[in-house]
């Protein structure tokens, strides 16, 4: 058995309920069923999550570096879009 | 054990351990030799296990296994710990100042591995299958620290034994070579899973204290028969090997075990790391 024939898994863990799944890593794994009992073992050993998400690494479409300039430059100067120009009224929590 | 034993088994020492009381009209003694047997099954198979540690087929495969050895090992701490406290031995003394003679585990989980995954996998199935209905039933022992300890050990044998069903169902319903050599790890094994449910007068006598291993046998062997089904592999007709592990008779691989597991406390009495 060698890793080349265990596909890459990328491993996403729920810390507690109400929050969202976050990345955490990847491994391999023959299976999905293993790849779960796999991060487990890998990632949650001390207590981290309550709830495991694994996907395929090769599902994931990601955007190209190559793209970089184009896809991220544009929201460089773009400051208005943060939504920071507007006061916050008095005994408002939570914000 | 104490300090190197790492980061899974701190917790679990202390809390749940009391003193022998004998309550339940059980003497002291006789549950503290009740103990010792649970723990060094736990001990040893933890110490086997953790041979496998950077030898695993996989890496992802070394850190699971490497998990069960340590819940194993936390067993063992407070079994051992719970049993010393019959004489006033700590858990060091019983772990590491016993020869082969002094241990009361059976052969099942003393027998090297030789580096066959497959042969550690299939007694990680038969023995956690024995564990899961003993620590159970073990949780309503009217000796409330049996009772603790069983009831947290559960939850971590029932995912040993998931962990094990998962791979003898894939290697026995893999490749040609997989299947060959999963069935080969099936057979060496089986010989020594009779022990386990071996009964005697001990566990008579201290009758709803401790768990009676006969009647676990049925549903353990169900649940490994099952398995060897579902992964098209054949139970084993083979015959029984000799026991004698609760009466200190042991194979020759005990010992070497044990001289790795004890090297540095024999060596360095009173060590601390």
């Amino acid at each position: 058995m060698s890793s080349r024939g265990w596909p890459l898994w990328e491993v996403f863990v729920r810390a507690r309920r109400g929050l969202a799944h976050t990345h955490v890593g990847s491994l391999h794994a023959p299976d999905a069923e293993m790849a779960v009992r796999n991060a487990r073992d890998v990632f949650t050993r001390r207590s981290e999550g309550v709830s495991i998400w694994v996907v395929p690494a090769a599902a994931i479409t990601a955007s190209s570096p190559d793209e970089k300039d184009a896809f991220f430059d544009p929201a460089g100067d773009k400051v208005y879009r943060h939504p920071t120009f507007y006061e916050v009224p008095e005994g408002v929590e939570h914000l | 054990m104490s300090a190197a034993a790492g980061d899974a088994v701190g917790e679990v020492v202390g809390s749940a351990v009391g003193a022998l009381s004998g309550d339940a009209a059980a003497q002291p003694d006789e549950v503290a030799a009740y103990a010792l047997r649970l723990g060094d099954d736990a001990l040893v198979l933890a110490q086997r296990m953790g041979e496998w540690i950077a030898a695993a087929p996989e890496l992802e495969e070394d850190v699971a296994l490497a998990n069960i050895a340590l819940d194993l090992l936390g067993q063992a701490r407070t079994l051992l710990t719970y049993a010393g406290t019959a004489d006033g031995r700590t858990e060091d003394e019983l772990a590491y100042l016993r020869d082969a003679e002094g241990f009361r585990n059976v052969h099942l989980v003393e027998r090297p591995d030789d580096g066959d995954f497959a042969y550690c996998v299939a007694r990680l199935l038969g023995f956690s299958a024995y564990q899961v209905e003993l620590y159970a039933r073990l949780a309503s022992s009217t000796d409330h620290t049996l009772a603790a300890i069983s009831a947290k050990a559960v939850k971590e044998v029932a995912y040993h034994r998931d962990h094990a069903t998962q791979w003898v169902l894939r290697l026995g319903d893999g490749t040609e070579e997989s299947r060959i050599r999963m069935q080969a790890g099936l057979d060496a094994v089986w010989p020594y899973l009779a022990e386990l449910f071996e009964t005697d007068e001990l566990v008579a006598r201290l009758g709803d204290v401790a768990v009676d291993p006969a009647g676990l046998h049925e549903p353990a062997l169900a649940y490994v028969r099952g398995v060897v089904h579902q992964a098209t592999l054949s139970v084993p007709e083979v015959a029984v090997a000799p026991g004698g592990g609760r009466r200190g008779e042991h194979t020759d691989a005990l010992a070497p075990l044990l001289a790795e597991m004890q090297a540095l406390p024999r060596a360095m009495p009173g060590v601390r790391w």
